[in-house]
Formats: C-alpha cells, sequence, structure tokens
C-alpha cells in the first residue's frame, strides 16, 4: 500500500450528535481548546483575587482581618501555584495549543481525539481538587509555591494537614492531564502535517507551543516524582526529602532524606517550567508582530533554532535557582555560565522582533499593541535575570522583592501580555466576531502601565534588601518609612490592573453577540487557520480537501504580488517569492 | 504615535526613577565591595541595552506605522546582522559573567586565618556557637536535640566542652576579623541573611553550610530569615553587633561554655520557699495571682519563662517603658534576686505550687476567638500550653485579665520594644492581628476555654 500521510487519511470522525457529545464530551480539539481556555481563566481569577489580597496586607498594613499569617502565606502559595501552572501552562498549551496546532498544520483534528478529550477532564478534576483544599480543615497549604520540604509537610505551616496533600494529588492530576495532551500535540505536530507543510514552513506559534509541550513532557515527570516522594513522606513517614529533625521541639522518626533533593527534581522541572509558559508566548508573539507589522518575522530560521537552543539549555540551567541552597558552591560556576549563555539565543529572539517592526507597516491595532508591550515588558525581565543568573549577583539580591519583581515581569506579566494579544487576535476566528476595539484599548493601556508601575520600582526595594514572604515588615535599621508608602502606591496600582480584566471579560461575554462580524480573515494573515472554509471551523475544519501548502507562514508584503499578504496555500505560480 | 511616546516616556521614567530612587543597596559592612561592584558593572550593561533597544522599537513604532499605500521593507533574513548581534550580545554577557565567576571564586574559597562560628536556625529563633578556647567546634547530631541540650551538642566529645553557646537571637562579632559562619537547621530550612553584608545562604538540616566574611563596619545590623519557614517566618529576626575585638572578647567571656551549661544544679525549691515570701505578697501564697494587684498567677507557668522574664526585669529589657506601670512595679522585685542561683531557686520553689485554674474573667465570641487562635497555636500549642522548643509561654488556665493586657501592651509597643528583647519583638509583629479590644476578648475567651 502506498504511503499516505495522516492527514490526508480519511480518518472516520467522532460526529457530534447532541448538545452533550459537541459541547461536553467533545472530541473536537477547537471545543476542548476551549473548554481549556475558560477553566484556566477562571481558576486564574481565583488566584487574582488572592494577589489582591496579599497586595491589601502589605500596602495597608494589618487593616484587614481576614487577612491573618495564616491566610496570607496561604494566599501567596496558592496564587503562585495557580497562575503558574493552572493557568499559563494550561492556557498556552491546552488552550491555545489545543486550538491552533491543527489548525495551523492543516490537519483535521488532533491524532489522539479521546485522549485529548480524557486530558481536559482529568486537567478539571485536578482544578477541582486543589480548589477543594480550599475548603478542607486547616485550609490549602501555605508552604510557598516551591512547597519546599521539610517546611511542607510540617505543623507550623499551614495546610500542613489535608491542604499539601491536595496540593500533590492535584499536581500528579495536572501532570497526568498535561501528558494525555502534550503528547498529541507533539504528534499531531509532527505526523498529521497537511502536504507540503514542511517542518521549516510552521508558523513560529507551533513552534513555540511544540517545543514547550516537549520540554513539559520531560520536566513535568520530576515534579511526578517529586510530588508522589512527598506525598510518601506526609502519610507513609518515608524520608526521602527528611533528615532527623525536630518539629515544634519533638523529635521526628524521620532520618536520612535530603531536603536539598527535592529542590533539585523541583527545579528540573521548574526552570522548564519557565520556558514552557515563554516558549508559546514567543512563537505566538512573533506571529502578532509579522503579522500586524505586515512584514514577514526577521529571521525565521535563527528563530526556529533560538526556540529549540533555548528549550534544551533549559534542562541544564535548573540549579540557578538554588545559589543559596546550600548545595556544593562548585555547582555555582557551571549553572551561572549555563544561564547567562541562555541570554544569547533569547537576546537573538527579542533582536528579531525589533527588527521585524523595522521598515513593516505597522497596524496599531489592539493585539498589536499587546505584542509590542509584551516585547517592552520582556526586555525588562530578561535584562533583571542576568542578575540574578550571575551567581554573585545572585547573593544579595536572592529571596528578596528583586525576584518577586524579576519572575513577575519575565513570566507573569510578559507572558500574560500574549495571552491577551492572542485572544483579541484569534477570538475572531474562535467566534466569527471582533472584541470591542475601545475596551481592548483601555485594557491594554491600564493592564501594561498598571503591571510596569507595580513591578518596575519593586525591584528596587529587593536592591534595599527587603525579604520576599514576610506577612509584615516590623522595624528594622534599614528599611526607611518610605517602603510603606511604595507599597501602598503597588498595591493601589495592583488592585486597579485586578479591576480592569472585568472590562476584558465583559468584552469577551458582550463580543460574542453583539460584536462587529469579522469575516473569515479579518486580520489578512497567511497562516492556514485563516484559511478554512467557514469561521469559526466546523469540525473537522476544512470541509472535504485539506489544504495544500506552498510557502512559509511569513509572505506579507512581497514586492510584486497584488494583496500585501500571501496565504500559505496560494501555488507559488500565482505568486512566487524569494522565501520558502 | 501615542504608544510610541508613552515607550520613550516610560524608558525615560525608568532611568530617572533609578538616579532618583531611594531605595538602593544599603551601606556595604563586610568586605564584599566586590559584589556591589559586579551589580553596578551588570546595571551598565544592562541598562544601556535597556534604554538602546526600547528607544530604537519606539523610533521603529513612528517611523514605520501604517500610512494607506506603503507596504513593508520585504527582507527574510539578514545573515550578516544577526551574526553581528550575537558576536556583541556575547561579549556583553562575557563581561558581566567574568568578574562574576572571579568573585564567585573568592567567595567559595575561605580565607585561611578565618574564625569559625555557628548559626543554628529553628522556628522561628537563631542561636550561635563559638569554639571556645581551643577553636574546634565540638560535634553535634540532631537526635541529641532537647529542650535542655538545644544545640544537640556531643557530651562525650572533649571539642565541644569549652564551645561558648548562645541560645538567643544576638550574636556579637569582632570587627575586621574574616569569618567563616557555618550554617545549621534544627527543623526545617531557614536562610541567614544580614543585608549589608551582602553574603547570605540557607540553613538546611541535615548538612552544613557557610559563608564567610568580614565584617568592616561596626554597628547593630538585623539578621532575617530569607527562607519561609512557616507561618511565623517574617518573625525570625536577630542581630548582629559589630564591635572592636576588645568589646567582642568581653561579650564572649560572658556566655557560659557547654560544660558550664551542663554542669549547672538545679534549682533548689526549699531554698526558694524564704525567696518566694516576698512574691506572694502579690502573686499570692500558692501563685495563684491577684487581679486586684496586678498580678498574675504563675503557677504552672514554664520556668524557662518565668527566669527569661526575671532576667529581663532585672536588667530593664522588661518594666523600664513609661508607659508599663505594672511591669515597672515587678522591676524592683526581680532586683530582690540578686543572682541566677536565686532566680533558680524561687522558680523551683513556684514549680511545686498547685497549678489551679483560675476563675475566668473576660468574656467575648469564643468561634471567632477560635479563628484567630490557629495562628497562635502554632507557637503556644493547640492546647495553649506552651512550647518551650518554640520561647512560647503557657497561655491556657492561666490569668485571662492578664493575657487581655499583655496582648494590649504588645500591640501598643508598651512591651517588646527594647532593643534586647528579640522575643518581644515577633510577639509585637503577631499581636497586630488583633484588631482592636474586641478581637484581643474573643482570642481570650477562646483560650479559657482550652
Amino acid at each position: 500500500m502506498a504511503y499516505v500521510a495522516i492527514a490526508d487519511q480519511g480518518q472516520e470522525l467522532h460526529d457530534p450528535q447532541s448538545f452533550i457529545t459537541k459541547y461536553i464530551w467533545s472530541q473536537d480539539h477547537k471545543v476542548i481548546a476551549i473548554q481549556y481556555s475558560i477553566t484556566a481563566i477562571a481558576v486564574g481569577l481565583v488566584a487574582l483575587v488572592l494577589s489582591g489580597m496579599m497586595r491589601l496586607q502589605l500596602g495597608f498594613p494589618n487593616s484587614f482581618s481576614f487577612i491573618d499569617p495564616q491566610s496570607y502565606y496561604q494566599f501567596v502559595t496558592m496564587h503562585g501555584m495557580i497562575m503558574v501552572i493552572y493557568l499559563l501552562t494550561a492556557l498556552f498549551l491546552g488552550g491555545f495549543g489545543n486550538y491552533l496546532i491543527p489548525l495551523m498544520c492543516g490537519a483535521r483534528d488532533m491524532v489522539f481525539p479521546y485522549m485529548n478529550m480524557m486530558s481536559y477532564w482529568i486537567y478539571l478534576v485536578s482544578v477541582l481538587v486543589l480548589m477543594a483544599s480550599f475548603f478542607v480543615p486547616g485550609g490549602p497549604t501555605g508552604a510557598g509555591w516551591t512547597l519546599y520540604p521539610p517546611q511542607a509537610i510540617l505543623p507550623g505551616t499551614p495546610g500542613a494537614d489535608g491542604g499539601i496533600v491536595l496540593m500533590l494529588v492535584s499536581l500528579a492530576l495536572f501532570i497526568v492531564a498535561f501528558t494525555m495532551g502534550g503528547l498529541n500535540y507533539v504528534t499531531t505536530a509532527l505526523q498529521a502535517r497537511t502536504r507540503g507543510m514542511t517542518l521549516m514552513r510552521l508558523p513560529l506559534t507551533v513552534w513555540g507551543i511544540v517545543m514547550a509541550t516537549i520540554l513539559g513532557l520531560l520536566a513535568f515527570p520530576a515534579l511526578l516524582v517529586s510530588a508522589i516522594m512527598m506525598l510518601l513522606d506526609r502519610t507513609l513517614g518515608t524520608s526521602f526529602f527528611m533528615p532527623a529533625i525536630l518539629s515544634m521541639g519533638n523529635q521526628l522518626d524521620y532520618n536520612g532524606g535530603s531536603p536539598v533533593l527535592f529542590q533539585h527534581l523541583f527545579w528540573f522541572f521548574g526552570h522548564p517550567e519557565v520556558y514552557i509558559v515563554a516558549l508559546p508566548a514567543f512563537g505566538i508573539v512573533s506571529d502578532l508582530l509579522s503579522v500586524h507589522a505586515r512584514k514577514n518575522i526577521f529571521g525565521y530560521r535563527m528563530m526556529v533554532w533560538a526556540i529549540i537552543a533555548i528549550g534544551g539549555l533549559s534542562f541544564v540551567v535548573w540549579a540557578h535557582h538554588m545559589y543559596v541552597s546550600g548545595m556544593h558552591p562548585y555547582f555555582g560556576f557551571f549553572f551561572a555560565t549555563t544561564t547567562l549563555i541562555i541570554a544569547v539565543p533569547t537576546a537573538i529572539k527579542v533582536y528579531n522582533w525589533v527588527l521585524t517592526l523595522w521598515k513593516g507597516n505597522i497596524r496599531l491595532n489592539v493585539p498589536m499593541l499587546f505584542a509590542i508591550g509584551f516585547v517592552f515588558t520582556f526586555i525588562n525581565g530578561g535584562l533583571t535575570g542576568l542578575f540574578l543568573g550571575n551567581v554573585v549577583v545572585d547573593l544579595p539580591l536572592s529571596d528578596t522583592y528583586f525576584v518577586v519583581a524579576h519572575f513577575h515581569m519575565v513570566m507573569g506579566v510578559s507572558p500574560i501580555l500574549v495571552v491577551f494579544g492572542a485572544i483579541y487576535h484569534w477570538y475572531p476566528k474562535m467566534t466569527g466576531r471582533m472584541l470591542n476595539e475601545t475596551l481592548g484599548k483601555i485594557h491594554f493601556w491600564v493592564t501594561f502601565l498598571g503591571t510596569y508601575a507595580i513591578y518596575y520600582p519593586m525591584h528596587y526595594l529587593g536592591f534595599l534588601g527587603l525579604p520576599r514572604r514576610y506577612y509584615a515588615l516590623g522595624d528594622t535599621s534599614f528599611i526607611p518609612d518610605s517602603v510603606a508608602t511604595l507599597n501602598a502606591s503597588i498595591t493601589v496600582a495592583a488592585l486597579i490592573v485586578g479591576v480592569v480584566q472585568i472590562l476584558f471579560i465583559y468584552n469577551l461575554i458582550v463580543s460574542l453577540r453583539k460584536g462587529k462580524p469579522s469575516g473569515g480573515n479579518p486580520w489578512q494573515a497567511t497562516t492556514l487557520e485563516w484559511q478554512t472554509p467557514q469561521t469559526p471551523p466546523v469540525h473537522g475544519n476544512w470541509g472535504p480537501t485539506l489544504p495544500v501548502v506552498h510557502r512559509w507562514a511569513y509572505d506579507y508584503s512581497v514586492p510584486g504580488a497584488e494583496e500585501d499578504f500571501v496565504p500559505q496555500n496560494v501555488p507559488r505560480d500565482v505568486v512566487a517569492s524569494e522565501a520558502d | 504615535m501615542a504608544f510610541a511616546v508613552a515607550l520613550i516616556l516610560l524608558v525615560i521614567g525608568s532611568v530617572a526613577f533609578h538616579f532618583l530612587s531611594p531605595w538602593w543597596l544599603t551601606p556595604l559592612a563586610s568586605n564584599w565591595g566586590a559584589i556591589d561592584f559586579t551589580i553596578n558593572l551588570t546595571f551598565w550593561v544592562t541598562g544601556i541595552v535597556f534604554v538602546a533597544v526600547n528607544l530604537f522599537m519606539a523610533y521603529a513604532v513612528i517611523r514605520y506605522r501604517h500610512k494607506d499605500g506603503v507596504r513593508a521593507h520585504y527582507e527574510p533574513e539578514n545573515a550578516k546582522l544577526e551574526n553581528w548581534l550575537i558576536g556583541i550580545t556575547t561579549v556583553g554577557v562575557v563581561a558581566m559573567l567574568a568578574p562574576g565567576l572571579f568573585v564567585w571564586a573568592q567567595f567559595v574559597e575561605v580565607p585561611e586565618d578565618a574564625t569559625e562560628f555557628e548559626v543554628v536556625g529553628q522556628q522561628w529563633h537563631w542561636s550561635f556557637r563559638f569554639p571556645g578556647e581551643d577553636g574546634v567546634m565540638g560535634t553535634t547530631d540532631a537526635r541529641l536535640m532537647t529542650n535542655e541540650n538545644p544545640f544537640g551538642m556531643n557530651p562525650e566529645d572533649p571539642n565541644g566542652q569549652d564551645d561558648v553557646l548562645i541560645f538567643n537571637s544576638e550574636v556579637h562579632l569582632p570587627l575586621d576579623v574574616p569569618v567563616k559562619v557555618l550554617l545549621r537547621a534544627k527543623d526545617v530550612i531557614h536562610n541567614f541573611a544580614v543585608p549589608q553584608f551582602r553574603v547570605k545562604m540557607d540553613m538546611v538540616p541535615g548538612l552544613v553550610s557557610y559563608v564567610w566574611l568580614t565584617p568592616t563596619r561596626s554597628g547593630t545590623f538585623d539578621i532575617l530569615c530569607m527562607e519561609l519557614c512557616g507561618i511565623a517566618h517574617f518573625t525570625m529576626r536577630g542581630k548582629v553587633v559589630v564591635e572592636t575585638q576588645e568589646k567582642f572578647d568581653a561579650w564572649l567571656a560572658g556566655h557560659p561554655t557547654y560544660a558550664e551549661h551542663a554542669a549547672k544544679l538545679p534549682g533548689d525549691p526549699e531554698a526558694g520557699r524564704a525567696l518566694y515570701a516576698i512574691c506572694s505578697a502579690c502573686h499570692g501564697v500558692q501563685g495563684e495571682g491577684n487581679a486586684a494587684l496586678n498580678s498574675p498567677k504563675i503557677a504552672g507557668q514554664g520556668a524557662w519563662y518565668m527566669k527569661r522574664q526575671i532576667q529581663y526585669y532585672r536588667s530593664g529589657v522588661r518594666g523600664s517603658h513609661p508607659d508599663d506601670i505594672y511591669g515597672r512595679q515587678m522591676a524592683p522585685m526581680a532586683l530582690t534576686l540578686t543572682n541566677e542561683a536565686a532566680i533558680d531557686n524561687v522558680i523551683a520553689y513556684v514549680q511545686t505550687l498547685p497549678d489551679n485554674a483560675p476563675e475566668a474573667t473576660v468574656e467575648g465570641d469564643v468561634e471567632h476567638g477560635e479563628r484567630i487562635f490557629r495562628v497562635c497555636a502554632n507557637c503556644h500549642g493547640h492546647d495553649g500550653m506552651g512550647i518551650q522548643a518554640l520561647n512560647a509561654p503557657r497561655q491556657a488556665g492561666m490569668s485571662d485579665w492578664y493575657l487581655v493586657t499583655q496582648l494590649k501592651n504588645f500591640k501598643a509597643r508598651i512591651r517588646g520594644s527594647h532593643e534586647k528583647d528579640m522575643y518581644g519583638i515577633q510577639m509585637q509583629l503577631m499581636a497586630d492581628i488583633l484588631h482592636d479590644d474586641e478581637d484581643i476578648n474573643d482570642l481570650v475567651a477562646y483560650v479559657n476555654t482550652l
């Protein structure tokens, strides 16, 4: 039998019969993507409220009786874990990955649709388990999102009874869910691309998401085993991470374990996790900049190699989170070097984004504002990474507000700006309607300027030496009173940014019915998802025949072409272009 | 256009903020000027990149914003330009990394003439150990740690006998002498950090980590725990006093060695009985307390806690605040105990008194009080009986009106404000979660139910 690419096989599609099979137990990647996105955004809003509570305490200490030290540390912990794992990871991969990979590759669906469906439902269970921890005696864990043992499982830490157990179980479930989805994303991108869609013609969005998924598939197991091992330490009294110690003055039965081992496992996952969030953002923002600057992404091949290089390097830098962990200091030489090397491919990406704008024809619509806003905040957050990555500079800054400011700028604000840009960009494809532009611009300005007002000054609190994860600062010899004023103003900015997100949610809901009809390709983009016969695309995406790809994803403003964009499925004899 | 202007203003604003900000590295107090140098170098390199790239981007947004009838330039790649950019970036990275690694090598290698001392972290307290005259620290074992042997000293080890043990959160260091700080933890991970020294390191149960430094400026500096270590992490404070060698030697000589600790005789209740006569006038013959005289019940309170309080009264750490009316009455009484043996004896006698529950005088919303107490329970125990290992005294079954007064005093900074009262500072931070008298009454009403 002759070779037939998977994409071309006339596969039986799971055919939706009723409301339930169409929207609830759906195997359509687009429905699953939307399920993932709604769940992630909903749980993200919870985490947003938690951050507001933290900021209330920091800005106006001891003014609110519902924020005592116990709840404060619980808010800190749950905010961090939800944002990193249950919002950003789930939204970028489960949401955008699910929606865009099959469409951008020219496939009818994910390769394993049933497993894809399972992935969402297990993810939902993991979210429910996590949320349940708010309602168990003692509440959720307050061990910090890094969950360092021995602290995480001993009395003296909030939620050491039930909260930590539910957290670990929820993480394990999340990883199961992610693995089911992740195998799909990688397999689909490798095996189900349509005719003509070579790897080097893939949009950078797909490159970013697929590379992030590969990182996830390799990194999450480290978190899974550490979660299981800690669960055993907590419930069965094993001593993986527990040396001979006291708790509350009593000798415990633990012996011989290593708390630092947990940190190695955690950060072996945790550092790639940064790029699991960042690489999809890199990919998506590349496409947004290119589309809305009406110009090809500058240095496409270099961008692909940079994604691969960053992905590879992200596995050999983990211990830069542990410079002051008590590990052997000689590690510092190695990890500082690898960490600063990673700055080179990352800088390449920044240069190429900026050079994409250069000599472009820039349309400053809402997705573009968010995309350029991302480049700005990412430059800031990336550069402060050079402080923390350089081992000796990390000594005074580690565990201070500099760290808080850095990682919020680089993996909080920056990716979330891309998320917003991406939603404004692809919402028309998902719904057939445009989001309201005025509301979008207000949303952008407040979010962009507001987050900068929160995090830029915060770095300076770190230089001063302000420790992070302090419920109250109290009196010290080195913290001036002006810090209280700054903290209050940061809180005000944070609350404004938080409240303005309501506008965004409102826009999402109202535009479903009232939004201006968008047509199939409102941004005049080249990539395949904009070339579907229907908008929103129906189950199976492409109608009777799959599209055939003839060119790369970035033929904008090709000299001699009639329009300033040439979709990927336009044959080369219709419009020729220099690039592949 | 507005957007590009906003970007330019953000760049200018960021640079202006940097130069105008009152918040910057605290004045250095150690030899680690090289770290400050590396930070400044990193600032210059990254600052230039920040300004240059963002201004270039803002210019591009202005220059190439959408115009009808204009097309973007078509240029898929430019290998020459990209290689140049890679080259320049690499140079910048090396310029920051090389000095960084050079300074790190200095940090890793401890000078041979450095003297050693040890910091022990526990929830939520610091203690310190100096090697004594032989210059060698005795071995320790977590399994040997008890309330009586908080350092886990090995009693068999001759090297440990002259080790000087300092079981409170203040340590002194000699000026201009390099020290290697050995770091150890008893329960969870802590982090030894003094912002003015620049260096910090985690203290991990099960291993000994270290930093080294030379204090170069005399003064008193805060020690902060910088690794989340549980609910009272933010109260884990200590002090390091840098002073001349002579003063340091005198300070160290004032602390007992391990052998002296171990050889100390327990208090004699019989000898204490006579001394107690003067106490009984206010605290009652059975130590039951007397609300009319503002004297709390002391029978049943932890001996270690009473001893600390008497010493505090004697040295003016407690009972010296002008608004602490009853504390000021107690201070001269404490001075009637003229030496440590007398203190131990009288406390030993109090330990023999019957522990009868006093009458409850405070009423409040018990349910609300229980919610507040979940924070208190982390140190004082779920039964409110106090936990010596956490330096938290008993509250349940003691005079409830006294508890109210003391919580108000902590909140009003009448108690715990003396610079040597490291436990009082912790309690002040915790008492701040009580917003008003109602909260205090609710809490104490709940404690009465325990």
